[in-house]
This record gives structure tokens, C-alpha cells and sequence, in this order.
């Protein structure tokens, strides 16, 4: 458990999240706050979220959708006067949450990043109309129909514009050594998780 | 002095030959100004227009120049002859740079341009050559009080200066605050750890220095005197005194801590475990870099709590209002010395502002690096539970009422109270209304007196009339004039540095003790040339006085505000030269005119108010006097003409020492001599005054409040007399201000005491 206002939690931020020892030199100005263009629309603003780790609060901070609402316009780091790289924190920290199966069910930014992910993971490269489809068809059959209906005019289009092509539904065009890949990607997992210390 | 000659010099130069007619002028010069010598000349401040000048002062046994050009303020230089009497009549900025270059405005700024000519001439023939004190005489030791860090530095860059000095520090050591410290706040660059402090080299330094010599355990328990002869007695422990003779004197008395007694809310006298900053660095000098113990019962300190603005910045009423500005970077420093202990203790500074003046900012950053926690918060309470204490708080960014719970030492940041002495400044004021017929402020403070209420003690012990102590500003700072010369109190001679001036951090106090100890040089400098000090450094003049006509009532003394005069035994004035600024408030405050300097009198500016020129009632040319203080509202008024920003071509302006130079006689004449309104501008006054007399304008404000009887018993207007506050930066307003008055006199109508 970590303790209010000690530096339990503020440590494990440090070691776990990707440039998570930027956290303590915040200086609370809130200009980052004031600069996203999505700051009104989550719970927590960065500023904030600083605060609350700092002050011991890792099951709020964790358990945050604020994260993932992050769009990286990268505003706050242009302004940010302590040069934070704020942006990246709230991606290490959703990463993080993620990992730890923390994060919050059925946030769209999620459901998308582990789609793309897994998607990309395949082959290689991204099958655009896999993903496409795999996000209409997210919340069920019917709906992903009626999804597609929607975005009927959109997909043609594209398809004339040869910006996408039908038959990557069957398979797909993928990265040469596909195996290399996927040992690449394992290995990666495999020194990631050690230094993080995940099993 | 020989028979007095007079000389006019009128300028053709700066378009002045174009836009006025110069002969026209000289006419004036001549016949109404009966100068014995009138010249023009094309172009005065050249090396041949002032050898002219020169050459007339040597062969034709001038005594008088006045000179018809530019502001006064303008070729101080060329026209800065020393061995006769000289007036300028402004005609540049006074008249064609303030005037329209039109057909119409040319009779009316000629008519300007004679006015100033007869007024130039009249006060020259008043005034004579300022002879200064040639038995001026100078102590070059300088008496530092306080033996801190500020006060040690005062005394050593006085040394290097090469003047003797004298430091007196009450207790048996020097150092004062700084000695207490484990770690100072860094002074350099980069600005990341804390450093030892500089006392143990400064006193070495002290110690070897044969200029400085060093009194401990003792006290000024008698100063009096004036710049550059004080007299001091230095009373010590043991009941020994010595005297030392002194030319100018710098009060770096510090700040004790505010009393976190009166904090019980905050946990203090309640758990030993909460201490103020003093007590943290008790228990850090104790630990000496080892770790810091839990005063309770000596248990490892795990977390501590840093309590910022703890009885400061307090709008109830109840405890300090200000900020010391220097206990946020104390706190960094102090969690510091935990963090570099062990770095898993956790160290937690709850502010509702952080403050890191200077180049605290990089110390702040170096705290964050270490990972001291930075909590924005107001702290409602601190409880005690056994050896820890839960410390209550707001979390301002989170906006959640919290607690941390476990905390094993609460540290609070009390903040600086000044070391200053006795307050007389209220005594003063009532004073000042008591000789005004108002008794009721000194009655009262007689009341707060006698209840018995512990008076702070004296550090300078003056023997001067208007008390023990230099006055003291808002809050109990020893006086300064923050705008344009700090560490000058009103006490000239005396100064102020240090955390005794205001709430300051070291590397501040170090930089104040510097200045005030080259303003301590400056003083005793001029006192030996018998100058003024600031801001009329150079001048010779001196207040004389015709003790024969004085009434006794003792106007000048009290409202003299640099405390300049004394009383003898019979309750006359004596007035002390090396002490007075030559403001001349002792001459406006005098009921019976018996005060007058050699250049500058009730003489001076009474005969060139009415060499004005009045026309008559049917003329519909009004005359509107402008008194303008020479500090702000005549440079106002020369930099508004040098801007072209057009005025009123019907007032004529003298300029003043200092409003509270405003003999109320100046009025009453020039309003029964036809003029159709009196404009005083001075300097802001009040708890933020400007005036570079301190109290000038706001004692001559108060006079004036006190005009409209006369006013009415001349039947006129009390809109006739208006005062008006004025910056040296309103070069906008300053015309604005005449023409609207010039605007509301038209609405009232001409004076109705025209050609009696
Ligand atoms: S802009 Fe930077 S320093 Fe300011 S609150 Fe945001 S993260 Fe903190
Ligand atoms: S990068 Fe993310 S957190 Fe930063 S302003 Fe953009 S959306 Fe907001
Ligand atoms: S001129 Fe000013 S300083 Fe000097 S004695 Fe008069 S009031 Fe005091
Ligand atoms: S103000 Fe004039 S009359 Fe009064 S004590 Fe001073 S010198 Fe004498």
C-alpha cells in the first residue's frame, strides 16, 4: 500500500514508467493544463495527475481513463517550463496501467491501441481494413454493420483512390522475415519485462 | 560680500531668438528688473557665451547672475558658477517648448517669457552666495551595530573602503542568525547544495583587520550628535563604557523569528516534534551531517513535514501580514539536509506560494531533483499522537482535504521580525497634531503607554529630541526610501541594512550591508565638505534662523522629518547641519517666517510670486500659480515641454524644495496680490510615499487642509488652492492637469481681489 504525500508511489512511477522520474520536477505551474485542448474533458489534467502521484494515489492515478484521453498534440511539452516530456509520461503511465490490467474496460483509446498492436504484431505491418473492421466490430455484429454502412461512402472512396485494397481481408501483404519479427518483438518483451521486473 | 551687482543674461539660442523677442527681454531686465547689466547673447552655453559671463563676474564686480535660458535643470555645468548668487528664468522648457508656435499664442508667451525674466531678477537680488561650513569638521570611523552577517559585512567593506570602523554586537559573539544556521541557503552559482556559512572566515577576517575594532556583549547606550561627529557610548555586560567618535553610522540589528508560541493550532509547545526553523537547525548542528533525530525521544526522523507562511502572509489580523521572502529557500534547504542524509526519508514542503527570489529558482529545482515533495496546501492543524503528528491540510491542487499521518517532525516557517527598536513615528504624528491643536493621538498614546505593555528596548539610544530610534515604516522596518535610496533612514548619517529593513535572505543582506556601508562614506564625505546628503548632495546652504523673532513653538522640530533639530534648555531651536537634507520644511512649517536659507526663502520665492505681472480683472487673462517640488514635479514639467505637450499659457511656476517648503504665506500673498489659483504639485505620500523628504508633501498636504478658513476670510473660493500628487514619470498627466485647472478657474470667474 502505498502512503499519502510519501514517496512510495512516486518511486515505482520512477522505475516503471517510461520517463517517470520527470515526475517530481513538475513545479505545479499548470500550464499544461491550461494548454490541452482536451484538459476540460478528462477527470485529471497532467498537473494534476503529477499531484496525485506524488501524493500516494496509485490506485485513482492507475485506474484513470485520464491517460488515455491523451491525443499527443504535444502542447503541454512545447509550454511545459519545466521542460517536462509530458506527453510521454501519460503514455508510460497508460502502458503502464495497462500492463499491471489496471487500465479501465472499454476505453476507446485502449481498445484501438490493442488492436493496432496486435494487428501490427501479425505481420508486420498494419492491414488497414483488418483494423478497420476490427474497430466497427467491436461492440458486436450489428453494430460493426451498421458501422460499416456509415463509413460505406468513406471506404469506397478510398478504395478508387487505391488507398486501400479488398483483398487484404485475405491475408495480406506482411514485413519479408516475418519469424525474425515475431523473435525480434519476444526479445524485446523479454528485456522490457526484466527491467521492469514483470514476470 | 561686496555691493551687490546685478547681471541678466538673456538667451538667443534653442529658437529662443525666434519664437520671443530677446530685446524685448533685456527691456524688461533693465527697467523692471533693474539689472545693472543686461546682455543677450546667441547661443549662452557655449564656451564663449559662459566666458562672457565669467568675464563680467571678474572685471565688472558682478554679484548676481541671472540667466535668462533653458530649465535650471538643464547645462548645470556651464551655468554652475560657485562664486556669486544665480537664478534661471526658464524660457526653453518653460515657455517655447510648452507653448504653440502660432501667431495667436505669441503675445501670451512673450508675456510668459517677461514674467520669468522679473521673477529670475527678483530672487537673485534675495538670495546670496551659500557659504557653507568652513568649520566643518569629520570622524572617518564608521559605527556598525549588529554584529550578523550584514552588520560583519558592513564593517569589512567599509575597511577595504579604507575607513576605520567601530562593531558593536550585543551578544558574545559575531554571527548573530547566521552562526545558529548548520547550512546556508547557496550564494553562487550553481545554486544546488547548500554551503557553509561565511562566518567563521568573516570573523577571522574581522579578527585580523587592525581597522576594525569589535565590541562584544555590548550596547550603543548612547548616541548622539550628527554626521560626521557622532558621539557614542558603548556600555558592556560588565558595566564598563567606552566612548568612541563616529562619522556616520549603519543598524544591521537583523530579525529575530516570529514566536511560534503563538501558534498552538499548528502543533507548537504541544509536540516537541514541531519546530520552527531555528529549532531545525539546532537539530541539524547537533547531528552535524549525521541524522537528524526525533526530539521526542531521539528516534529516527522518517518523514517530515515542512509547514511554509506558518503565522505570515496572514490577512486575520492575528499574526505577520508579509512575506520574509526568504523561509521557503530555507525549507529546500532544510529538506535538504534530510534528503542528502538518506534519500528515502520523506520530506514534504506544503506551501501556498514558493518563493525563491533570485536565484532560488535553481536551488528549488535542485530540492525537486533530490525528491523533495512540493505540496501545494494550506495547513488547517497540526495534532500530536505520540511520537508523530498528523499534520491537517488543503490540498490546493487536488482540492482534497487530507492529512499526512505520521509525521515525525513538523517543521514551520515562521518568518522575520525586525530587530529595529523603538517605534516613535506614532509619537511624531501625534506630536505633529498636538502642535496643531489636536491633542487627542498623544493622548491616546500616552494611554498606550501606561498600560504596562512591554516596550521594545532601544538600539541606538539617540539622544536626539524626536526619539531613541530611526522611525520605522509599515510593520516595524527600520525606515528607507525604497524608490530612490534605500538604507537612508531619516536619521541622516544613520542607515539601515540588512533583514532590519526588510524581510531579506543572506546573499540580499550581504548586497544591502554593501550599499549602506558606501552611503555611511558618502555621509561622513560630505559632512567633512559641509554638503548635503541626498537628494540635495553638494548643497551649502543651511537653514538660518533669527532666534530674536522665534516664539518657541516648536513647529520646526517636530515637523522637521529627518529630526535634525533639537531644543536647548530655554526651548529654542538648534538646529543640527550635518543632520538636515536643506528641505526646508522647518521654513514652511514656521508660523513666524524667521527661518531662511541664503539661496532659498520666504524672500526669494515671495518677491518672484509678485514680480508676476497680474493683469487686470477685465483682461480675461487669469495667473495661476504652480508650486512644482523640484524632485518629481518640476522634471515632470521640463521632460512634458521637451515632449512639445502644450499648457496653459497663464500659470507661472516656481520651483520648490519639497512641498513642505510651502510657507502658507506664499498663498495668502499670492492670492491677495490677484492671482486667480495656487497649484501645489508634490510627491505621492502616505504608507507608500515618493517625497524624497519623506514627510514633506504630506505635512504640507496637511497645511493646506487647513487653508480653507483663510480662504474664506478673503471671501474666495476654496477650489482657489488645490494640491496635487505627482511622479517624475506623468509627463502626460502634468499638462492635463494644468489645463483642467486652467479650465475650472475660467468656470469660477477671475479673482475678486484683483489690483488692491
Ligand atoms: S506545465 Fe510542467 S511544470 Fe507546469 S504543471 Fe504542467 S507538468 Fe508541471
Ligand atoms: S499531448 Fe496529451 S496531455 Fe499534452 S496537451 Fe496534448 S492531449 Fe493534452
Ligand atoms: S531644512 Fe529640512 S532637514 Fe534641514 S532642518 Fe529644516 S526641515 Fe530639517
Ligand atoms: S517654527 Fe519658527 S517660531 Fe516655531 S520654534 Fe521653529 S523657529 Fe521658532
Amino acid at each position: 500500500m502505498s502512503e499519502k504525500y510519501h514517496n512510495n508511489f512516486l518511486k515505482e512511477v520512477e522505475e516503471m514508467v517510461e520517463e517517470g522520474e520527470w515526475v517530481k520536477m513538475c513545479m505545479q505551474c499548470g500550464v499544461c493544463a491550461g494548454s490541452c485542448p482536451l484538459g476540460p474533458h478528462w477527470a485529471h489534467p497532467p498537473q494534476e495527475i503529477f499531484m496525485m502521484i506524488r501524493a500516494g494515489k496509485r490506485e485513482e492515478v492507475l485506474r484513470s481513463d485520464s491517460m488515455w484521453m491523451c491525443t499527443s498534440c504535444y502542447n503541454c511539452v512545447v509550454r511545459c517550463p519545466r521542460k517536462l516530456p509530458i506527453t510521454h509520461i501519460m503514455h508510460g503511465l497508460a502502458n503502464y496501467a495497462h500492463r499491471l490490467g489496471l487500465s479501465p474496460k472499454n476505453q476507446p483509446t485502449q481498445q484501438f491501441a490493442t488492436l493496432f498492436w496486435n494487428n501490427l504484431a501479425q505481420t508486420g505491418r498494419v492491414n488497414e481494413l483488418k483494423l478497420s473492421l476490427g474497430i466497427y466490430f467491436k461492440d458486436g455484429f450489428a453494430q460493426g454493420v451498421k458501422n460499416a454502412m456509415a463509413m460505406q461512402s468513406v471506404g469506397l472512396g478510398m478504395v478508387k483512390a487505391k488507398r486501400l485494397n479488398p483483398m487484404e481481408l485475405f491475408g495480406g501483404h506482411g514485413v519479408k522475415d516475418k519469424t525474425g519479427f515475431h523473435a525480434m518483438l519476444k526479445k524485446a518483451k523479454e528485456i522490457e519485462d526484466r527491467r521492469k521486473n514483470f514476470a | 560680500m561686496a555691493d551687490m551687482k546685478v547681471a541678466a543674461y538673456i538667451c538667443q539660442g534653442c529658437g529662443l531668438g525666434d519664437r520671443l523677442d530677446t530685446a524685448a527681454l533685456a527691456g524688461v531686465a533693465k527697467k523692471e528688473g533693474k539689472a545693472a547689466l543686461v546682455r543677450e547673447h546667441e547661443f549662452l552655453c557655449n564656451a564663449e557665451g559662459v566666458k562672457m559671463i565669467r568675464d563680467d563676474i571678474a572685471n565688472e564686480a558682478v554679484t548676481h547672475v541671472m540667466i535668462g535660458a533653458c530649465s535650471r535643470r538643464a547645462k548645470t555645468e556651464a551655468f554652475g558658477f560657485t562664486d556669486v548668487a544665480v537664478s534661471r528664468a526658464n524660457l526653453r522648457e518653460g515657455v517655447i517648448w510648452c507653448q504653440p508656435e502660432t501667431d495667436e499664442a505669441r503675445e501670451t508667451t512673450q508675456e510668459m517669457a517677461e514674467d520669468y525674466i522679473r521673477m529670475g531678477c527678483a530672487e537673485v537680488k534675495k538670495m546670496t552666495l551659500p557659504e557653507g561650513n568652513p568649520a566643518a569638521v569629520t570622524e572617518r570611523t564608521v559605527l556598525v551595530v549588529g554584529g550578523g552577517v550584514s552588520g560583519m559585512t558592513a564593517a569589512l567593506e567599509a575597511s577595504k573602503a579604507g575607513y576605520k570602523v567601530v562593531l558593536v554586537e550585543k551578544s558574545g559573539a559575531l554571527g548573530g542568525w547566521a552562526a545558529k544556521l548548520h547550512k546556508r541557503s547557496p550564494g553562487k552559482s550553481p545554486y544546488a547544495e547548500p554551503q557553509d556559512t561565511p562566518v567563521a572566515d568573516m570573523d577571522a577576517a574581522i579578527t585580523a583587520d587592525a581597522n576594525i575594532k569589535v565590541y562584544l556583549n555590548a550596547i550603543t547606550s548612547k548616541t548622539s550628535g550628527s554626521p560626521g561627529q557622532f558621539e557614542i557610548e558603548i556600555s558592556t555586560e560588565s558595566g564598563s563604557t567606552a566612548t568612541e567618535k563616529v562619522g556616520a553610522i549603519i543598524q544591521a540589528t537583523g530579525f529575530s523569528l516570529y514566536d511560534a508560541n503563538n501558534l498552538p493550532e499548528l502543533g507548537y509547545g504541544k509536540s516537541a516534534n514541531v519546530v520552527d526553523q531555528a529549532g531545525l537547525e539546532a537539530l541539524a548542528k547537533a547531528a552535524n551531517g549525521g541524522v537528524i533525530k526525533r526530539p521526542s525521544d531521539g528516534g529516527e526522523v522518517k518523514t517530515v513535514v515542512f509547514v511554509q507562511c506558518a503565522g505570515q502572509r496572514d490577512d486575520t489580523g492575528k499574526h505577520l501580514p508579509y512575506c520574509s521572502g526568504s523561509c521557503c529557500s530555507t525549507s529546500v534547504k532544510q529538506a535538504m539536509y534530510f534528503k542528502d542524509s538518506n534519500p528515502d526519508i520523506d520530506t514534504v514542503v506544503i506551501y501556498t506560494d514558493l518563493r525563491m527570489p533570485g536565484n532560488g529558482e535553481d536551488f528549488y529545482r535542485s530540492g525537486q531533483n533530490k525528491g523533495v515533495t512540493f505540496t501545494k496546501g494550506k495547513v488547517s492543524s497540526v495534532e500530536a499522537a505520540g511520537n508523530q503528528c498528523k499534520v491537517n491540510f488543503h490540498d490546493l491542487i487536488l482540492n482534497d482535504q487530507t492529512a499526512i499521518d505520521n509525521a515525525d517532525l513538523v517543521v514551520l516557517a515562521t518568518g522575520q521580525v525586525p530587530n529595529s527598536g523603538v517605534d516613535i513615528d506614532t509619537k511624531l504624528k501625534a506630536d505633529i497634531a498636538a502642535a496643531a491643536g489636536d491633542n487627542s493621538l498623544l493622548e491616546a498614546y500616552n494611554a498606550s503607554q501606561a498600560e504596562g505593555a512591554v516596550q521594545p528596548i532601544s538600539v541606538l539610544n539617540l539622544t536626539y529630541r524626536q526619539g531613541p530610534d530611526v522611525p520605522q515604516l509599515k510593520y516595524g522596518f527600520t525606515d528607507s526610501h525604497f524608490i530612490c535610496f534605500p538604507y537612508e533612514t531619516r536619521r541622516t548619517g544613520i542607515y539601515s541594512a540588512g533583514p532590519v529593513r526588510r524581510p531579506m535572505d543572506m546573499v540580499q543582506a550581504m548586497e544591502d550591508a554593501t550599499g549602506a556601508a558606501m552611503k555611511a562614506i558618502q555621509a561622513v564625505e560630505n559632512a567633512g565638505l559641509g554638503r548635503a546628503a541626498h537628494p540635495r548632495s553638494g548643497d551649502l546652504s543651511f537653514p538660518k534662523v533669527r532666534l530674536e523673532g522665534c516664539t518657541q513653538c516648536k513647529r520646526c522640530t517636530v515637523e522637521c522629518p529627518f529630526g535634525a533639530i533639537d531644543e536647548d534648555e530655554k526651548r529654542f531651536p538648534v538646529f543640527n547641519e550635518s543632520r538636515c537634507r536643506r528641505c526646508g520644511t522647518c521654513m514652511g512649517a514656521c508660523p513666524v517666517r524667521v527661518i531662511s536659507f541664503e539661496n532659498y526663502s520666504i524672500d526669494t520665492v515671495g518677491s518672484q510670486l509678485k514680480a508676476v505681472d497680474v493683469p487686470d480683472e477685465f483682461s480675461e487673462k487669469p495667473r495661476i500659480l504652480i508650486l512644482a517640488c523640484e524632485n518629481d514635479a518640476y522634471p515632470a514639467l521640463d521632460m512634458a515641454a521637451m515632449n512639445r505637450n502644450v499648457y496653459s499659457a497663464y500659470v507661472r511656476i516656481i520651483p520648490v524644495r519639497c512641498l513642505g517648503s510651502v510657507n502658507t504665506i506664499w498663498i495668502n500673498d499670492a492670492l491677495s496680490s490677484g492671482y486667480d489659483g495656487v497649484m501645489m504639485m508634490g510627491c505621492k505620500h502616505g504608507d507608500d510615499y515618493q517625497c524624497h523628504f519623506v514627510k514633506g508633501s504630506e505635512l504640507a498636504s496637511y497645511r493646506m487642509s487647513k487653508i480653507g478658513d483663510t480662504l474664506k476670510q478673503m471671501g474666495l473660493e476654496e477650489d482657489r488652492v488645490a494640491t496635487f500628487e505627482v511622479a517624475i514619470t506623468d509627463i502626460e498627466r502634468v499638462p492635463q492637469l494644468i489645463n483642467d485647472y486652467a479650465a475650472k478657474i475660467q468656470e469660477i470667474g477671475m479673482s475678486p481681489l484683483k489690483g488692491f
